[in-house]
């Protein structure tokens, strides 16, 4: 742990003493409360997957807590509840669109606010500072500030207006994850595909997109999590045309079709996959 | 240098001429310009009309709403609705701190010892926003049921009253905070604690600090930024967050937000929910501008 070598002594140094108590702490105490503490951030998902294939008694097929046997019936009628699967459909398309354009967007913002001084960029402190309100300001006070502006100039809601918010939520995120990686960024590789002919366009797609192409897959990765999850921006914007979250959270009142726990089952198994996947990709 | 050498170069050339003029000095804006625009006209036009909505009076009759540049709409919100406000900022301290004590130890653990496996460790803290919030929250609201497997149990073992209930009360609003609003504080505190060089630990132990003097004076201090930060990321959300409550709470611990979402989509009073959203920005600003004066508004992207 430490750089310079110890001279010889006989006594141990405060620091070794120390050190074997750190250790102790280290080896049993903290690990087996880190572990408790995952559990308890797994728990709630464990019991929706498995409630995912409790078989149900009744004429209503809601969800209750009574286990009542296993069954995959609800995997095998997933799309049974017509309400629900064109929310899930409409949930993946906005955000399909949201993270396209709110990626795009971000990232020419990240590329001007760590390539420009500002000097060379009047208002990057002011940008700056919307970037960071947008992402501390209550999610309730911008959605129902969204809804005054739709109101107020007329506009219909539905799924214009959602994706006009989503990227509204969306943008500050990607270009903070993406200034992260430019960063790092060597600026002599772009200057020597100009000084071999290459002209700015050539330049960025060849050059500049490709290295900080991981940034910016993080930063849509992070753009498609926050909207496909989002729900208090989509209950004000979202007029008739319910996604995922606020469908589920309106069959609240009536009672959860199981077929909720299946789509919760099937989008935690495709984030948790990117998420291993992006470690393993990481490390090479 | 031989300039002679450098302008027979072609590149050189090409490069004099991507280096100097108009282009040059508008690419900031020019890239800067799409999301300018959009958080223009979709954040910061927004939350002005928000400002300019609770100067107007609403009638409650037709839901139409006219411009009279009364201001007395906030103070008339504010005191119709103060116990819901003072609910929210507990019920979103309580729930901060908890979080913050919860989280502590585990970003700790991960940053000193985690090795080789911090990323899995990390991605175990993320695990729940793997899941649907309002999925998360309903699931709750089944594990925390009278006739959840939980509470069945403890009145099996007769560990709890016949009529014992959690459902409903400010613990169960509380709870769910806590559990929702995790990770946002466990991730800040982890880069804070992470940051931490080891050798400033080791001195603090080689000048003879015992554990208690090295956490409180060493490692406490060192990771104030993080704590900040993960006050902000947590406490503010929690205060303006209306689900948990409607979830998992009653009708005796109303958030604001439940009244901001009612007035909005419920009973169509854009003044009175534009002045109590005007109020909850006023609150959360005001955290927002400490921060920014104690850490500075970029240390933000360190810690998301």
């Amino acid at each position: 742990m430490s750089i310079e070598t110890t001279p010889d002594v006989v006594a141990k140094t405060p620091r070794e003493r120390s050190f074997g108590r750190r250790r102790k702490i280290g080896r049993f105490a903290l690990p087996t409360y880190s572990w408790l503490v995952i559990a308890y951030l797994v728990f709630p998902i464990a019991i929706m997957i498995v409630y995912s294939f409790n078989r149900i008694i009744g004429g209503l097929q809601l969800v209750s807590f009574s286990w009542n046997g296993f069954t995959t019936l609800w995997y095998q009628q997933w799309s049974n509840v017509p309400g629900l699967t064109a929310a899930f459909w409409l949930s993946i398309r906005l955000a399909l669109v949201s993270t396209v354009i709110a990626t795009v967007l971000g990232t020419f913002l990240a590329i001007a606010l760590v390539r420009y001084r500002s000097n060379k960029f009047r208002g990057k402190v002011a940008v700056e500072q919307i970037l960071f309100l947008n992402i501390a300001a209550p999610e309730i006070v911008m959605g129902a500030s969204l809804l005054g502006l739709f109101v107020t100039l007329n506009i219909g809601r539905g799924f214009v207006t959602l994706v006009l918010a989503h990227v509204m939520f969306s943008i500050a995120y990607v270009t903070v994850t993406v200034r992260a990686r430019l960063a790092g960024f060597d600026r002599s590789l772009e200057e020597a595909a100009y000084d071999l002919g290459a002209n700015p366009l050539a330049t960025f797609r060849l050059v500049t997109l490709p290295l900080i192409m991981p940034g910016v897959l993080a930063g849509a990765l992070m753009a498609f999590a926050l909207s496909i999850d989002d729900f208090v921006t989509s209950n004000f914007v979202s007029g008739s045309s319910d996604p995922f979250p606020v469908w589920v959270y309106g069959a609240t009142r009536v009672g959860i079709p199981p077929q909720v726990f299946v789509f919760g089952t099937f989008i935690f198994m495709v984030g948790i996959g990117f998420a291993f996947m992006s470690i393993v990709l990481s490390r090479k | 240098m031989d300039e002679s050498v450098l302008t027979d170069h072609p590149g050189s050339v090409e490069k004099q001429r991507h280096s100097s003029g108009w282009g040059k000095k508008l690419a900031p804006y020019l890239l800067s310009l799409p999301a300018g625009v959009w958080l223009l006209l979709l954040f910061i036009v927004p939350l002005c009309i928000l400002l300019i909505q609770s100067l107007e009076t609403c009638s409650p009759a037709t839901g139409q709403c006219v411009m009279t540049w009364s201001w007395g709409e906030l103070p008339r919100q504010v005191n119709l609705y103060h116990q819901q406000f003072i609910t929210s900022l507990i019920f979103a301290a309580i729930a901060t701190v908890i979080d913050l004590v919860i989280s502590f130890p585990i970003a700790y653990w991960i940053a000193f010892y985690g090795g080789r496996r911090k990323n899995f460790f990390l991605i175990m803290l993320l695990v729940p926003f793997f899941v649907s919030f309002i999925i998360r929250t309903i699931v709750w609201e089944f594990i925390l049921s009278n006739n959840g497997f939980i509470l069945t149990f403890l009145r099996h073992q007769h560990l709890v009253p016949a009529g014992f209930h959690v459902l409903g009360t400010s613990y169960a609003v509380i709870a769910g905070l806590a559990y929702n609003y995790l990770p946002f504080t466990a991730l800040p505190l982890y880069v804070a604690i992470e940051r931490i060089d080891r050798r400033v630990l080791d001195a603090a132990y080689d000048l003879y600090a015992n554990r208690r003097e090295a956490f409180l004076r060493v490692i406490l201090p060192l990771s104030m930024p993080g704590i900040f930060a993960a006050f902000l990321l947590t406490f503010i959300p929690a205060f303006g967050d209306y689900v948990n409550q409607e979830i998992l709470g009653g009708t005796g611990n109303t958030m604001i937000g439940t009244v901001i979402q009612n007035s909005f989509l419920v009973n169509f009073d854009y003044a009175g929910g534009a002045s109590l959203s005007v109020v909850l920005l006023a609150v959360a600003l005001v955290g927002i501008w400490l921060y920014a004066r104690l850490l500075g508004t970029s240390t933000i992207n360190e810690y998301l």
